[in-house]
């Protein structure tokens, strides 16, 4: 064994990944003894509430109303095939308060959130303001962190809720073009088919998806290096890794709740 | 003179890169001390260590009489008070207003305060840094040597009685690093402060410090005044000096 690879315990790149690793699990250790320290920055949660939650509203209706409508489009025809069209409002409402509205919200959310707390906090690490808001015995994690953490995990179900909202009155768009019904009888038909549980599953995965985007943007936003290209790889990492967390996440709360059902 | 820095064998690397090897500066009340050295010689990482932003692999850092590395994070913030860090890159909150940058230490700090006391302290500060009218602008809008100045007053703000200020007068014109200059000579009466200025700049040594020090391979080859210090035959001041004061070189 030569002493290069001696410095190591498995490989210089397997050995970085896990420190990585490490890394992140004592950066949310801090959070959480940050945030459970007394202090809470409420301002700056409600500023962040704000930027996060009600500037994402455009967008959320946008994409929202376009899942609703175009998902029920494409369904049609394999239910028509079976002479099943009166179980669209069921289906779409499943589907769309199941996974889409949470899984469309933190998706959208990670691109638009997650890098912009990621370069934020990338810029301002590199260009020393952190290090200046430490020296001004201000507590950056409390400060910047925690409350952009705080804001993400509870912003997000709420969006996800107005996305579920918005994409069910896209769904009922297109089946009353398409058939005869109102409003009254394609909730009624929609929701016969959900239970207390889907709506618990959708909340736990929104919550978890949100802080995920808020830990993940604020994690790569306090160690970005390299100046104006580790900004960049900062955002651009925030919104790689959440989304692919986001995922892993889903996969794993479907799992453990139709042990539930 | 009591003293307020006292550092005593230092030492501080990173991975395998030493930064300082074996430091020894003490720093009095109402004293200016200048610290001289080449581009990564770790002059930056000294006042980082004393403002307890990284921590000394080994060594003694006392501010006050109280051990940095040693504190709490609660006394480290005590501490901290007493200290002004001027960054190099003056380290303006982007996002906020003069006003809000210089309000920020203020209004984090003392929550007792009322609105009327917080803007005549905003008032007192950009008063004596001399740019009133850029309350209002954001940071973007503001020249270098002005957001040097607004970085100053930011620490002035909570009455520090430490400055540490890291190459204040990198990347400015002659006259702005000249205002700079009198800037902290000002601070330095006004504020009866104890500074340690980091700098490139022999024009700054010369005009603000009572003491020079020079780091030459991770600690300090030589302290004393500007003339002890540059009267020095050892070649490597000799470089310094002949580099920064063109003038007389030219004239021969």
């Amino acid at each position: 064994m030569n002493s290069e690879s001696a410095k190591h315990v498995f490989s210089e790149k397997v050995d970085d990944w896990l420190m990585g690793f490490y890394d992140a699990f004592e950066f949310v250790k801090l959070v959480f003894r940050e945030a459970f320290s007394g202090g809470f920055e409420f301002t700056e949660f409600v500023r962040q509430c704000y930027s996060i939650g009600l500037k994402s509203l455009p967008l959320i209706s946008l994409t929202g109303f376009v899942t609703g409508y175009v998902f029920t489009k494409q369904s049609r025809p394999s239910l028509m095939e079976f002479g099943a069209t009166s179980w669209l409002p069921s289906l779409v409402t499943i589907a769309i308060v199941r996974a889409l509205a949470p899984l469309v919200t933190s998706l959208i959310c990670s691109g638009k959130i997650g890098s912009g707390i990621g370069a934020e906090l990338g810029s301002m690490k590199v260009t020393e303001q952190i290090d200046a808001m430490e020296v001004s015995a201000v507590n950056p994690i409390r400060f910047l962190v925690v409350t952009r953490v705080a804001a993400a995990t509870i912003t997000i179900p709420i969006l996800s809720f107005y996305c579920a909202l918005v994409a069910l009155a896209g769904a009922f768009l297109n089946v009353t073009v398409n058939e005869e019904t109102n409003v009254l009888a394609f909730l009624e038909h929609g929701f016969d088919s959900i239970v207390f549980l889907d709506i618990i599953t959708a909340v736990v995965k929104a919550t978890s998806f949100g802080f995920t985007i808020g830990m993940i943007g604020c994690y790569k936003g306090f160690n970005a290096t390299n100046g104006t290209q580790g900004v960049g790889q900062a955002a651009n990492s925030s919104v790689v890794l959440s989304m692919f967390l986001i995922f892993i996440e889903e996969l794993f709360i479907v799992q453990v709740a139709n042990w539930f059902r | 003179m009591e003293k307020t820095i006292e550092i005593k064998n230092l030492y501080k690397s990173f991975g395998s890169l030493h930064v300082l090897s074996g430091v020894d500066l003490d720093v009095h009340e109402n004293e200016n001390v200048v610290v001289l050295g080449r581009s990564g010689t770790g002059k930056s990482v000294l006042i980082k260590i004393i403002a307890g932003l990284l921590t000394p692999d080994r060594g003694e850092v006392k501010v006050f009489g109280q051990s940095v590395p040693d504190l709490t994070a609660k006394e480290l913030n005590e501490l901290r008070l007493k200290i002004g860090f001027s960054f190099q890159s003056s380290a303006l909150y982007d996002s906020m207003t003069v006003r809000e940058n210089l309000e920020f230490p203020l209004v984090r700090n003392l929550k007792n305060m009322t609105r009327k006391e917080i803007d005549k302290a905003v008032d007192e500060v950009i008063e004596a840094v001399g740019l009133k009218k850029t309350l209002d602008q954001m940071p973007s809008q503001l020249s270098g040597g002005q957001r040097k100045r607004i970085g100053i007053a930011r620490t002035l703000i909570m009455n520090p009685k430490i400055m540490l200020y890291d190459e204040p007068t990198a990347g400015l014109d002659p006259i702005t690093c000249q205002e700079i200059n009198d800037l902290m000579n000002q601070v330095k009466e006004k504020y009866r402060t104890s500074s340690i200025i980091i700098t490139h700049d022999l024009t700054c040594a010369k005009e603000t410090g009572d003491r020079v020090a020079i780091l030459f391979d991770g600690k300090f080859a030589y302290q004393g005044t500007f003339e002890e210090v540059f009267g020095n035959p050892d070649p490597r001041i000799r470089s310094f000096y002949d580099y920064n004061f063109i003038e007389p070189k030219l004239q021969n």
